[in-house]
């Protein structure tokens, strides 16, 4: 057992000692097969990631440089306990965020209420041009994904809400289709809660927030393109629900509607599940030299014609300044405890905030309100004397644009390296799905840190990704299993005999 | 369908016919480069690149005529727009562009296409390599249309995936008869009258018609029949009549209630091959009348661009 399994909480392991129940009938398994075997598993993974086109486009590099998301063949696993807690506290919170976004867009009660601050209304991602507009079912973040990780047993912290476009949700869906193909007799003997309706869930939703009165709503995904890093997951996501995957030049405005161009001549667009950033929507309202959006996008939706998902405006509520405030909105929207802990967070716009943070640098985590993807951060106890101390200086120059919290002890989770299996640090991305009511599927995206010792899971940081297991039921010890086992093998012979 | 994902399928179908027709040039004509002939070879792969249509981008490039040249330029030259590279790659390009529209196995076969083509221009394709690379090449044209045709859904997508299809290959049968019909008739006169058998059967084999012609005619290699067989016979699955025939209801299916130029212009042509006679078509000349229809079929192309493919509000 390496030094780090005891220093943190390990998925399989705990701290050592016994493996956790769940993972009991995986270990012996585990156990039995050679590393090498394992090793072939993951080639052949990468093989039939690559021919499906499973990969994503890294800015910068040459003009159809792919790459593939590396895929570790060993599952994490979460019980159906604590499934239950997570995702009703995953729902808890996105039920608040939608609230809060009505709320600030309207009559901004929780400011007037004094919870929020006032200078929530000069954050970058608040946008006026949402003033007073009503979406449907006020509806905004109809796609997030909530960063969760686990410091112990019984305690996981949600680490950052993604209310505007997050992604990754194809990997959680690819990831589980290749863990059947390559072990098809796990899943015979594991209660692994099925993810694959996914799409059919959002596409249901999408169809629920179309304006009144259309029976039959159009829906669309608009992305960037075929050179965007997501791509592949927008194609993805629109083929699985039978949806166009448009872009910009694909769509006109004319007499407040939206319309695609096709061989038919123009038809009506109900919602648009996009996948671009607010800035790139309309170039007559953001951007101007923008030409990934569509120009008089933002006037036919602030006039009801169109639903975009997820609306313009929610990049206010999953900044990490307004982070701070969730567990307050719980309270205040729907007079609840938060089931779901933030990580504690100090807001460097404060003066004892920012006092203690610069004295305790080298233990903290500093990041940018408003970076994203593992950049523009600095992670204290894995940076050197220099380099803390030039963002000790960019720190000082815009305190208010920084966060910091406490390094955690995230956990880890056994997984495929060059040295053999060792556990890597690991967390985990839910998707919730907010239309008439809000859902998620039981699964999510599990990222890994690949390098020994490493905190950052993000792909664009070559992090990789495992497949999640959220079991149905939480007895699945040894036990079970071999008597599931032995059953079988009873039925064998009954038909035998 | 949107006008623009209809854009990359048809491209993308053109495109691996255009590999298929280009690889198919290479095979025979190197095969008959291994003949003993009166022709000598710079003639031979000269005409090559008059099929494809790329002699100005060729003579800027290399100094000298040669197989070699000929073959690295139509196989892995990224600066002619009609190497069997440059049509992969915007094959694939197109595909991963809509891969929505096409069926999962559509797509991987088109990625696995490329992804083992990156394998094959590594070695080296000027010597033995060359036929089992054209070889190669065919089967994954044919594998890609039989998989459309197996796995897609009879809806404008697939329309569109064969319309491309059959509009390259008027165009590449029109080209190759021209090119060589123009070289052999008057070898053929020179030589008192006499039939050069392999010259018509390697313009046969390379349309995959050798065995059609001995099956329909049952007689000499004619250059008339060549021609009546490419052009006017609709059950001649590579003539130009049979690409009429089904290029004609796709253009109606597509069209639905309007009236489109691009209709009117195939009912046209297809009229023209239907009840057409070759004893007139040679008379007039086939150069004239593979030039006209060469024109023809490119002003078809775009109309069908006008009307379907191109973004208009």
């Amino acid at each position: 057992m390496t030094q780090s399994a005891k220093q943190f909480f390990d998925e399989m392991q705990g701290y050592g000692g016994n493996v956790r129940a769940i993972y009991q009938a995986y270990n012996r398994w585990l156990s039995d097969v050679p590393t090498q075997q394992l090793a072939a598993k993951r080639a052949e993974a990468e093989v039939l990631f690559r021919r499906v086109g499973i990969t994503f486009n890294v800015y910068g590099e040459e003009d159809g440089a792919e790459r593939l998301i590396p895929f570790d063949v060993i599952p994490r696993m979460i019980s159906a306990s604590e499934w239950a807690h997570l995702s009703k506290g995953a729902v808890q919170r996105v039920r608040a965020l939608n609230m809060f976004l009505h709320d600030i867009y309207h009559e901004q009660e929780i400011i007037k209420a004094g919870i929020v601050p006032h200078t929530i209304l000069t954050n970058s991602q608040y946008r006026p041009e949402m003033v007073g507009v009503n979406v449907p079912n006020q509806v905004y973040a109809h796609v997030a994904g909530i960063d969760l990780v686990r410091t112990s047993e019984s305690q996981f912290y949600v680490l950052e809400d993604n209310l505007r476009t997050p992604s990754g949700v194809s990997y959680m869906l690819e990831d589980r289709k290749m863990m059947m193909r390559l072990f098809p007799d796990l899943f015979r003997k594991y209660p692994i809660a099925p993810v694959e309706h996914y799409p059919h869930v959002l596409l249901n939703n999408l169809r629920s927030v179309a304006q009144t009165g259309v029976t039959d709503p159009t829906v669309v995904l608009l992305s960037p393109g075929a050179y965007n890093s997501a791509y592949f997951e927008h194609a993805f996501l629109a083929q699985q629900m039978g949806i166009e995957l448009v872009e910009g030049q694909d769509l006109f405005v004319r007499n407040n509607a939206v319309y695609m161009r096709t061989t038919q001549g123009p038809q009506r667009v109900d919602v648009i599940y996009r996948r671009i950033d607010d800035d790139f929507l309309d170039p007559l309202v953001f951007k101007p030299d923008s030409l990934l959006g569509v120009p008089g996008l933002l006037s036919v939706y602030r006039n009801g014609g169109v639903t975009l998902a997820n609306a313009v405006g929610t990049g206010v509520a999953d900044d990490k300044a307004t982070y701070v405030y969730v567990p307050e909105m719980i309270k205040f929207y729907l007079g609840e405890s938060p089931i779901l802990q933030n990580v504690p967070t100090y807001q460097l716009s404060k003066e004892d905030d920012l006092a203690y943070v610069l004295d305790h640098l080298p233990e903290l985590v500093v990041k940018e309100v408003q970076g994203s993807g593992g950049y523009g951060m600095l992670v204290g106890p894995a940076a050197s004397k220099q380099e803390i101390e030039e963002f000790r200086l960019r720190i000082v120059s815009k305190p208010a644009n920084y966060i910091a919290q406490p390094t955690l002890a995230l956990s880890t989770c056994p997984t495929l390296v060059d040295q053999g299996i060792a556990p890597r640090h690991v967390d985990l991305r839910p998707f919730v799905l907010s239309g008439k009511t809000v859902s998620l599927v039981p699964g999510g995206l599990s990222r890994v840190a690949l390098k020994e010792g490493s905190l950052v899971v993000n792909s664009s940081q070559g992090g990789g990704t495992k497949d999640t297991w959220v079991l149905e039921r939480d007895e699945v010890g040894v036990e079970s299993m071999q008597s599931q086992m032995a059953a079988q093998q009873t039925t064998k012979e009954a038909v035998i005999c | 369908m949107l006008s623009r994902t209809a854009d990359h399928l048809y491209w993308m179908a053109r495109y691996i016919e255009r590999t298929e027709n280009v690889a198919r040039v290479l095979d025979v004509t190197y095969n008959m480069s291994l003949l003993p002939s009166d022709s000598n070879d710079e003639e031979l792969w000269d005409m090559v690149l008059e099929i494809a249509g790329i002699r100005d981008i060729y003579d800027a490039t290399y100094k000298e005529l040669n197989a070699t040249n000929v073959i690295k330029h139509l196989v892995m030259d990224s600066n002619n727009p009609s190497s069997i590279y440059s049509s992969l790659r915007s094959a694939r390009e197109n595909a991963r562009a809509v891969r929505v529209a096409m069926t999962t196995e559509t797509w991987e076969n088109m990625n696995t296409l490329w992804l083992e083509f990156g394998q094959y221009i590594k070695q080296d394709l000027t010597q033995a390599g060359l036929s089992e690379f054209c070889e190669w090449v065919k089967s994954r044209s044919h594998l890609f249309r039989g998989v459309c045709f197996g796995t897609m859904l009879r809806d404008e997508a697939f329309s569109f995936v064969r319309l491309g299809t059959f509009m390259e290959r008027a165009d590449n049968t029109a080209r190759l008869l021209d090119v060589k019909y123009e070289f052999l008739i008057p070898m053929q006169e020179a030589n008192d009258g006499a039939v050069d058998y392999y010259e018509w059967s390697a313009v046969l084999r390379s349309v995959s018609a050798f065995q059609a012609y001995q099956k329909v005619y049952r007689d000499a290699i004619e250059p008339m029949k060549v021609s009546e067989l490419l052009i006017l016979r609709e059950d001649m699955p590579r003539s130009l009549h049979a690409c009429y025939a089904e290029i004609m209801p796709i253009l109606r299916q597509v069209a639905g209630s309007r009236q489109t130029e691009a209709e009117r212009l195939a009912g046209q042509m297809h009229a023209k091959l239907h009840y057409g006679r070759i004893l007139d078509i040679v008379t007039g000349g086939v150069h004239h009348f593979l030039d006209e229809f060469i024109l023809a079929n490119r002003k078809l192309g775009e109309e069908i661009q006008r009307n379907f493919l191109s973004a208009t509000a």
